[in-house]
């Protein structure tokens, strides 16, 4: 694939799941939570900016421009960081089902031939050790709680979606569930432009602004 | 004439915008600096990727270069080089006293949760290593939360990356 839309994809992942872990800022079931999802949204949208600003040298642009100037239909996020969860078996369900998938694909990454990618994805790595953590210890938590595993099995094509089809059989392996019909990247759901109005209102309220 | 020397000591004297005690160079985030007549070229590794920090780093450092008479030219190098090992022992030893407990070296592997739920942190007040993990997440991502069972009083720790 080439490689400034490879960059956009995992990009707009990180940046659009981490506007969606930002949700639960001032409203998680506990204080610990509450630290949690910021702290893990606040690391998303960071790597999001090291590969927008990536993108951007190649695309002659920058990263603001990457990241709040496109239409919606010009992102390439898969549509599991799209979904507005409003639940907490589906919301730790997308979490613990995102870092499986996004630990996958990173470590492909980190073995890439392209130096600079590689390097990055190598760093993101070691922030996301910690996001691994949290996402298992609530997958343990949780494992027999008939909520969770519906939520799990409901999300579980959209998690597919998020890595390239020679990788999803060692997905499904890890998590433990067979591959089925996955949820592809390239369609949007409905509530990405909705999540899309929210997050560039205030860039488009004036435009060419310096903040 | 800017010197390399001078140059270093200037960014010695940044503090880090979060966490003042501790400066740019004690944190090892300066990875190299190099002088080419008026010219100075430092290269910068990130530590936290989603730290707001960063750019109120950068700018100060360009203020620092162009006070010694040198143009800067920052350059943000985001690859595998900084992790927590490149704190220097006098910057681990300014955390410590500051309250901020320093971040274990790292293992072979990445951290574990084990690990973090073993006894082998030591509470930066009263050194008791009698402490657990309250929170893996805190009041930034380089920090959890842990507690301190002997002197009964939550502390911040510095994670390892």
């Amino acid at each position: 694939m080439h490689r400034a839309s490879l960059l956009l994809e995992l990009a707009d992942d990180e940046l659009i799941v981490g506007w969606r872990d930002s949700e639960w800022t001032g409203i998680a079931p506990t204080l610990e939570e509450d630290v949690a999802f910021s702290s893990i949204a606040q690391n998303e949208i960071g790597h999001a900016r090291a590969l927008y600003e990536l993108a951007a040298q190649e695309l002659g642009t920058d990263a603001d421009a990457l990241a709040f100037d496109r239409p919606p239909d010009e992102y390439r996020c898969a549509p599991l960081v799209e979904l507005h969860l409003l639940e907490w078996a589906h919301t730790i369900a997308r979490r613990y089902l995102y870092e499986e998938a996004d630990r996958v694909r990173i470590e492909a990454l980190m073995r890439s031939d392209d130096e600079t990618v590689a390097g990055l994805a190598a760093k993101i790595d070691r922030e996301e050790v910690y996001h691994r953590m949290h996402a298992e210890l609530w997958a343990a938590r949780l494992r027999d709680e008939p909520r969770f595993r519906a939520a799990v099995e409901e999300l579980w094509p959209y998690a597919l979606g998020v890595v390239p089809p020679e990788l999803r059989p060692e997905l499904a392996r890890r998590v433990g569930l067979d591959v089925v019909e996955a949820k592809e990247r390239g369609e949007h759901t409905p509530a990405l432009v909705e999540l899309w109005e929210e997050m560039t209102e205030v860039r488009r309220s004036a435009p060419g602004a310096e903040w | 004439m800017v010197t390399v020397e001078a140059v270093w000591a200037a960014l010695a004297e940044i503090p880090d915008p979060e966490i003042p005690v501790i400066s740019l160079v004690d944190l090892g985030v300066i990875r190299d600096v190099e002088v080419d007549g008026s010219r100075v070229r430092v290269e910068f590794t990130p530590t936290f990727l989603g730290c707001p920090a960063l750019e109120v780093m950068r700018r100060a450092m360009e203020e620092k270069v162009s006070a010694l008479g040198g143009e800067p030219e920052v350059q943000v190098i985001a690859d595998d080089s900084w992790s927590t090992d490149r704190i220097s022992p006098e910057g681990r030893e300014k955390l410590r006293a500051a309250g901020f407990a320093p971040p274990p070296l790292r293992s072979a592997g990445p951290t574990t949760l084990v690990q973090l739920q073993s006894k082998a942190f030591r509470c930066p007040y009263c050194g008791s290593t009698e402490t657990r993990l309250e929170n893996i997440f805190g009041p930034t991502p380089c920090r959890s939360i842990r507690w301190c069972e002997s002197c009964r009083q939550p502390f911040e720790q510095f994670k390892t990356i």
